[in-house]
């Protein structure tokens, strides 16, 4: 605990931290789309974004700027307060889950140590599923506050989807938290050392990250939101700054599944270290990136190249074949583990 | 930590009170998620972390997310208010304070301000809780598995439309 | 650290709310949440005595509540929603024909 004199320091820290990942999340989240553009006109044969800067790069910033010059368009019978509260809601959310994610080990300059994570909670793993439970309630407030046909059902097919695929992505994670004996992101990492849980716990694996994908309304599972289907789903009637908010939101869960993904099952930021200290201290973080860069690559090839379940296919998936497969990983991690430990 | 404790314990209230009064059955709903969410944090003060965030994905995260569901499926729309007692509305009031009053008194003299507390908080982190849960308590844990499944099969059955 | 009598005054005043809500509100659902925050209330003064007393029989009280208070949601809700289906009202002023 810290004491009274070194409190304000502390807190300055925190405050430092919270910039620097904040900024570096926001800035990920812009060239993640343009990420998305390119590698989706790749996959189709054409160029994507070409024109603004090199290869499109400057692309986030003109599509910025459109955004805030955009007229603010608000249907009059929508419901006000949750109408405003709802991509607000569901954008802080995105955000906060990242307070829990270490990058890296710590860097020790001078006197002080830093460590790459905002916070280290004992139960951090559950944190970060809170925040996703929580992250329902974005969307069906925007789908119901529309008061309108088409975002009304996106928005309750859409959390009725986000509900049922919670399960699995829990299930699939129980097998590594078993292994790891904590909740503790950084436990969990420490505990890959001698070999990454992916080569332990494959199934696991496979199924967090297909409930990873339904959760975050991503092809294959993007039916409330898919353009061709409901016309835009639960943010139809949403425009400018607050669309963008969605928008961001979703990219910034993005973001976060990846860097859960790497950390509970590609061993976050184990990789080889070599050199002096400060690269020691820095090599870890590049690695963590590498890994996240090559899970969001796979998140933006599977939207490039698979079609779109139908609703009652996803549902019937999710809990007919995703929750029974994630128990019987659950029983036989148990299993093996009991009979190891006699 | 303690002013931190009176702050969430104000917004706890504030938000109940607006349970209570609101007309519109969703804004009573989104308030229960505010007094459920700061609870959490007072449970977290108190040095249950694991309650805390069981709270939040289970209570705030599951079981409101059925109550905003059904109220949005039924289309709940802001409740026209009754004059079926006016004895009701002007004892009311006075009713539930002196009742608030009365409970208030018992526990301050059971638990004077100065009685002292455990000095060190039980380790109340997955691990422990899992043990006590698993060991001591493992009957009510499977008598209230078994409680689920019964609540599912009959929430299956009550609301569908043919069976 | 926090006295437990404020810990229990503030258990008090949430279930004092729900318990006058329970009693005033017209809506069914309403009526419902009214019954969440008094459980609520009650969880509060457990995880209280919890840390008052040192142990964690507390803390697994309050985990079988929250499990019983889904159960209970789960069903109260179906119920709900057959009784809109049937009587078409959510307002309990319609839906006591039980009554003498």
């Amino acid at each position: 605990m810290a004491t009274g004199s070194d409190m304000p320091l502390l807190l300055l820290a925190i405050l430092a931290k919270v910039g620097v990942v904040l900024l570096v999340l926001l800035t990920t989240v812009a060239y993640a789309v343009w990420l998305e553009r390119k590698v989706v006109a790749r996959i189709q044969s054409r160029w994507g974004p070409y024109l603004v800067g090199p290869h499109g790069l400057l692309q986030p910033v003109a599509d910025a700027v459109k955004i805030f010059f955009k007229e603010d368009i608000v249907p009059t019978e929508v419901d006000r307060i949750i109408y405003w509260l709802a991509p607000f809601l569901a954008f802080s959310l995105a955000l906060l889950s990242i307070s829990v994610i270490p990058f890296g080990e710590s860097l020790t300059i001078g006197g002080a140590t830093i460590h790459f994570q905002i916070t280290d909670l004992n139960v951090g793993l559950l944190f970060v599923f809170a925040v996703t439970s929580l992250g329902v309630y974005g969307v069906a407030l925007a789908g119901w506050s529309s008061n309108s046909k088409y975002p009304l059902l996106g928005g309750l097919r859409s959390s009725a989807q986000m509900i049922s695929y919670e399960l699995s992505l829990g299930l699939g994670v129980v097998g590594v938290v078993m292994l790891a004996g904590s909740l503790s992101l950084r436990e969990i990492v420490e505990h890959q050392r001698g070999l990454w849980n992916v080569f332990v716990q494959p199934v696991g694996f496979l199924i967090y990250f297909t409930a990873a994908v339904a959760e975050t309304n991503r092809v294959p599972f993007d039916l409330p939101e898919g353009e061709s289907e409901l016309v835009g789903g639960f943010h139809t009637e949403y425009s400018s700054f607050k669309f963008a908010m969605f928008f961001m939101a979703e990219y910034a869960n993005i973001v976060t599944v990846s860097c859960l993904a790497t950390l509970l099952f590609f061993g976050g930021w184990l990789g080889p270290v070599f050199g002096p200290s400060l690269l020691r201290g820095l090599l870890p973080i590049f690695w963590f990136c590498l890994k996240v860069f090559c899970f969001l690559f796979l998140y933006i090839w599977i939207r490039g190249t698979l079609p779109r379940f139908r609703y009652d296919q996803l549902m019937a998936f999710g809990w007919r074949f995703l929750l029974p497969l994630g128990l019987l990983n659950v029983l036989v991690t148990s299993l093996i583990l009991a009979w190891r430990s006699v | 930590m303690a002013p931190l404790f009176y702050i969430f314990a104000a917004l706890a209230i504030l938000a109940a009170l607006s349970v209570v009064l609101q007309r519109t059955p969703v804004y009573s709903a989104l308030s229960l998620i505010v007094v459920l969410c700061s609870l959490a944090v007072v449970y977290l003060l108190l040095g249950a972390e694991f309650l805390a965030v069981i709270q939040v994905i289970i209570y705030a995260g599951a079981i409101m997310v059925l109550f905003v569901l059904v109220i949005m499926l039924l289309n709940a729309r802001q409740e026209t208010p009754t004059d079926r007692s006016r004895l009701a509305r002007w004892l009311g009031a006075p009713l539930l304070l002196v009742f608030l009053g009365e409970l208030l008194f018992a526990v301050w003299e059971r638990f004077p301000s100065a009685s002292t507390r455990a000095a060190a908080a039980p380790d109340a982190g997955p691990r422990a809780v899992g043990a006590l849960l698993f060991r001591s308590y493992v009957l009510p844990f499977e008598v209230t598995s078994i409680l689920i499944l019964v609540a599912v099969l009959g929430a299956v059955v009550l609301a569908k439309k043919r069976l | 650290m926090v006295p437990l009598a404020h810990i229990l005054a503030l258990s008090v005043i949430l279930f004092g709310l729900g318990a006058a809500g329970f009693v005033i509100r017209r809506n069914i659902i309403t009526v419902f949440m009214c019954i969440e925050l008094m459980l609520n209330a009650v969880n509060l003064a457990f995880i209280g005595f919890s840390r008052y007393l040192g142990n964690l029989d507390g803390q697994i009280f309050v985990f079988f509540v929250i499990v019983v208070a889904a159960a209970e949601a789960a069903v109260g809700l179906a119920i709900i929603i057959a009784v809109y289906r049937n009587r078409g009202s959510l307002s309990i002023d319609d839906l006591d024909s039980m009554k003498l």
